[in-house]
């Protein structure tokens, strides 16, 4: 083809209008491809969907990360880990995100974890609790923000530890994370104190427990003590048949997770007194970090934040201190520039260690009480996730080399 | 009941259950504590979801009576999906619980251990709601009525009974009394987002086993099953999960018909006989030379994410089409047909786990699997026919789930086997083309197998078991190699997934899976092939577009289904089929 005048004009004027050449990287929003559950499980997912936004809000107000604006795109997986990697590719190929993020259900953030490590993109999974996701399963690209059921597990048996119980009961939904989170509390309960012993193991399906039944069979074993990690509807029927029973009278319960607004105030007043447990107290945390947080989202949705609110608030947090850290989007610099990145949330400060890319991000480990019709957490402190997690010998072997 | 007497299997009886404990969260909010007045709202609650529930069949079943055996259920799961973003509207994401009353808290003490005093009143309620049912059946008319069109639906009619009302009364009757159930449920647990799939397949299950139409049978399978749950977990813990399954395919191997049920006399006259499929029309096959040139043509011009979604498309015109062959001409409705799917995902996934096998040796693996375990299981599956062979595939299913999930230290359990991705120089386009190839050269193949003679053979005896044995052919032995066929096929579907989502998990044999395979069947014909290849396009096209667009995806496909239900009574390929035929016939 000859270089005509008209060819070389409508040449310059193509490559000119070529976005790429007429915006500088600079000033190019950072995209951030967000997965969640928020239809499959939306008593938790909408709060966190709030403490994202807000968190967006206040960090492009304050000037952005490295001078460029966040953005977030959200997208909803359906609970279903085959939907989550094909939103994923929509994400990375359509979308052109610079990171991954989210994901609730263990299953569905190992699947986009994987993902991610094929296409060699940034993810950093908030709420999943798997331990395999930094792990068995963990890999350069993938980074966690929660403490993993170990940590909490090691936070609970610190508590059960000092209780004089010796004959101990589990219930739990008979699922990964109830295994999961069995398996470590016996283990690491039994390492502490070489005098206790599990006499009966409960296994209630997810979503379905006969709590009456249950309740029974674990009251026939006779136990001094319970390890429950029942949630959200198994937990209401389980504490409402348990009550009516007197199943916890006279007995200590260690619970997983209850503390969270989420579950706790569906108990109503029903709520146990003197639970063992994790969870998030609320305004009861008066640390300025935690008050101008819980102030800024009351004024924006008129509630109070949940633990979900906190997780996807310190979610971008983390992920804003990473970039900055790295000092650019690109994903190999990311992988290694994210490790030792440390950042502040409304419950404290915490890193992302480079042996696992596990943050180090704590919960409140206390007491459930009965305080006007509804359950509170008393008597609880800040457990730091750095001090609950195994040698890094110990890491070393369970990770892929 | 409902489905005794008007043949529909109503997947939405779960979320009436839901809505009964939203609606009785309400209405006892307002009402004051005291057990007379918690009865009141009980009685209430039950008439409220009874009104939604004759809104429901007015609207919409009504219409679709004529529509093939199980296309309601394609309408009902559109019910569900949009009560699911209603309920989630009106009531929020929370879990809603009541206040407990101290009568609801109180207990006696039996054997020195105590026992709440409601599970006694719920214990007492059984009885007495069998009681109050079997008045209704036995000495009133309406009873009577509903008797004769359980056993006999078009005799009833035949000798005048006005079939519309009583098919709305039925269906008052049974939607009241699930949403009495759900108000009965809330002093023990909450009202949340999950319960109208928790207690659907269950309810289908007791439904099943005491035998369908049975409301004796009923009752004494849920005391049953109630039962040996009860003791079961005692004796082992993690049964929970299989136990109900376990049941229900013994009950159905030992006595085809439940407990107590009788065999279902096949509804005359309410739906044409068969069409004879003819050949092909030109239309069709233009069409469809077109879309697979299309197809094939893809790489060059979609990105990379469409090309995903096209990749799961025709995996999914493969799932919907290996079920065709069972459904259509095989005349064996299936609700388990992601167990070969999920069978045939996870050869290939514990192949690649446990032996690193090439990509060729894992595809390969998946259908023969498949197709084994079908020909291991087949037989006790085609000794049954309707709903009891659908529920039995449906109990094998979930066995098959079971095991994928508390077999932790070969299947990895829920967290399933990852890192099962086709070789990196494959890349996403070269394996888009690899599954075309094999999935539409598969349903091809299926498509030449039910145009042999096999395939008139097959409908032969679905058509007519009595004259095609008389004539010689062996029917069992037909719908068993229909079945071996149509596990592999998915099988093979189930292999070319898991490469193109690198996991294996155990959802991907679960009841969900199984019913969209029965939707897009059933929304595109259950006709010919063509049905469920429109079907397989139409329902991944649209759950794909809706999922990544709005949070309401569900609201709006349940609408879209509704309301492709409607306008296409015989699926969107069969109705155009019958069109077309009409037109040439004229």
């Amino acid at each position: 083809m000859t270089i005509t005048r008209r060819v070389l004009l409508a040449g310059t004027a193509g490559t000119l209008a070529a976005p790429a050449l007429l915006h500088a990287q600079g000033t190019q929003p950072i995209r951030i491809g967000e997965i969640n559950s928020y239809t499959a499980i939306p008593s938790f997912t909408l709060p966190y969907r709030n403490g994202w936004q807000l968190a967006v809000e206040e960090i492009n107000a304050a000037g952005g990360v490295l001078g460029r604006a966040l953005e977030i795109i959200s997208r909803d997986d359906a609970g279903k880990p085959q939907d989550a990697v094909r939103i994923a590719g929509e994400l990375v190929n359509d979308q052109k995100v610079d990171i991954l993020g989210g994901t609730f259900l263990s299953n569905v953030g190992l699947a986009v974890s994987d993902y991610a490590l094929r296409e060699k993109k940034l993810f950093v999974g908030s709420e999943p609790l798997a331990d395999a996701l930094v792990w068995e399963k963990g890999h350069r690209y993938g980074y966690r923000l929660r403490p993993s059921t170990y940590m909490q597990a090691a936070m609970l048996v610190e508590e059960a530890a000092k209780l004089p119980a010796k004959r101990w009961v589990a219930v739990a939904p008979n699922y990964e994370y109830g295994q999961s989170a069995v398996k470590w509390f016996k283990t690491l309960l039994m390492k502490a104190r070489p005098d206790v012993q599990f006499v009966d193991e409960q296994w209630p399906a997810l979503g379905k427990i006969d709590a009456g039944a249950t309740a029974q069979a674990l009251a026939a074993a006779r136990p001094d003590a319970i390890f429950n990690v029942t949630f959200g509807p198994d937990l209401t029927n389980f504490v409402r048949q348990g009550n009516t029973r007197g199943l916890f009278e006279g007995r200590s319960v260690v619970s997983l997770l209850t503390g969270e607004p989420e579950y706790l105030d569906a108990l109503g007043d029903e709520a146990p007194n003197g639970w063992i447990v994790t969870g998030y107290p609320g305004a009861a945390v008066t640390t300025a970090e935690n008050l101008a947080f819980i102030a800024a989202y009351r004024k924006k949705y008129g509630v109070a934040p949940g633990m979900g609110s906190v997780v996807g608030y310190a979610f971008i947090q983390a992920i804003a201190a990473g970039v900055r850290k790295s000092g650019s989007t690109d994903t190999e610099k990311m992988a290694d520039g994210f490790a030792g990145a440390g950042f502040t949330t409304p419950i404290g400060r915490a890193i992302f260690r480079a042996i696992d890319h596990q943050s180090t991000l704590g919960t409140y480990v206390g007491r459930t009480a009965l305080r006007d019709g509804k359950g509170v957490m008393t008597d609880w402190r800040y457990a730091d996730g750095a001090k609950y997690l195994p040698s890094d010998d110990e890491i070393r072997k369970l990770r892929p080399s | 009941m409902i489905f005794g007497v008007t043949r529909v299997v109503n997947f939405a009886h779960g979320s009436l259950f839901m809505l009964g404990a939203y609606i009785g969260f309400s209405i006892f909010s307002i009402l004051p504590r005291e057990p007379v007045w918690f009865a009141a709202g009980v009685i209430g609650t039950g008439l409220f979801v009874a009104l939604l529930g004759v809104a429901m069949e007015c609207t919409l079943l009504r219409r679709i009576y004529r529509a093939p055996e199980l296309f309601q259920l394609l309408a009902t799961f559109g019910v569900v999906l949009m009560v699911q973003d209603a309920t989630f509207w009106l009531w929020g994401p929370n879990d809603l619980a009541i206040s407990r009353p101290p009568w609801m808290r109180g207990f006696v003490s039996i054997t020195g251990q105590r026992f709440p005093v409601y599970d006694l009143i719920l214990i007492a309620i059984g009885p007495a709601v069998l009681a109050a049912l079997w008045l209704l059946m036995q000495r009133t008319r309406f009873g009577m009525l509903v008797r004769a069109a359980t056993e006999d639906r078009d005799m009833a009619a035949a000798l005048g009974i006005n079939q519309l009302g009583l098919f709305t009364a039925v269906f008052a009757l049974g939607a009241g009394l699930a949403g009495m159930a759900g108000a009965l449920s809330l002093p023990s647990s909450s009202a949340n987002p999950h319960l109208d799939l928790a207690v659907v397949v269950d309810a289908f299950v007791v439904v099943v086993v005491g035998g369908m139409g049975s409301v004796g049978g009923a009752f004494v399978a849920s005391l049953l099953i109630g039962l040996l749950q009860a003791f079961g977990i005692v004796l082992l813990p993690k049964i929970t999960l299989v136990l109900v399954f376990l049941v229900m395919a013994v009950v159905l191997t030992l006595r085809p018909h439940g407990l107590f049920g009788q065999p279902l006399l096949p509804v005359r006259g309410a739906h044409a006989v068969p069409v004879p499929i003819g050949p092909t029309p030109r239309a069709a096959k233009i069409l469809g030379g077109a879309a697979l040139l299309a197809a094939l043509a893809a790489p060059i011009f979609a990105g990379l994410y469409l090309l995903s979604v096209l990749t799961e498309a025709a995996i999914a015109v493969l799932f919907a089409g290996s079920l065709h062959v069972m459904m259509g001409p095989g005349g064996m409705a299936s609700f388990g047909h992601a167990a070969w799917f999920g069978i045939g995902a996870y050869a290939a996934g514990l192949a690649v786990k446990f032996f690193a096998v090439p990509l060729p040796l894992g595809l390969a693996l998946a259908p023969l699997a498949a197709g084994a375990v079908a020909a291991m299981f087949g037989w006790m599956v085609v000794r049954l026919s309707g709903v009891y062979l659908a529920m039995l595939t449906l109990a094998f299913a979930q066995i098959v789930w079971v095991m994928a999930f508390q077999w932790v230290e070969i299947t990895g359990g829920d967290n399933g086997i990852l890192g099962v991705w086709p070789p990196a120089t494959l890349g996403v386009r070269g394996y888009y083309l690899l599954s075309v190839t094999l999935c539409v050269g598969c349903a091809l193949a299926l498509r030449r197998i039910l145009r042999a003679p096999f395939g008139y053979a097959l409908r032969a005896g679905r058509d007519s078991a009595l004259r095609a044995e008389a004539i010689g052919l062996h029917t069992q032995r037909l719908r068993l190699v229909a079945v071996v066929i149509a596990g592999a096929s998915a099988g093979l579907a189930g292999g070319v997934f898991t490469y193109a989502k690198g996991s294996v998990f155990p959802g991907y044999a679960a009841v969900g899976h199984s019913v969209d395979a029965l939707l897009m069947v059933l929304l595109g014909g259950v006709q010919t092939l063509s049905g469920p290849v429109i079907g397989a396009l139409a329902y991944t096209g649209l759950y794909d577009f809706l999922l990544a667009r709005t949070d309401s995806w569900r609201f709006v496909l349940g609408a879209i289904i509704v309301t492709l239900v409607l306008v296409f009574p015989d699926g969107i390929a069969g109705t155009v089929l019958r069109l077309h035929t009409g037109r040439r016939n004229r």
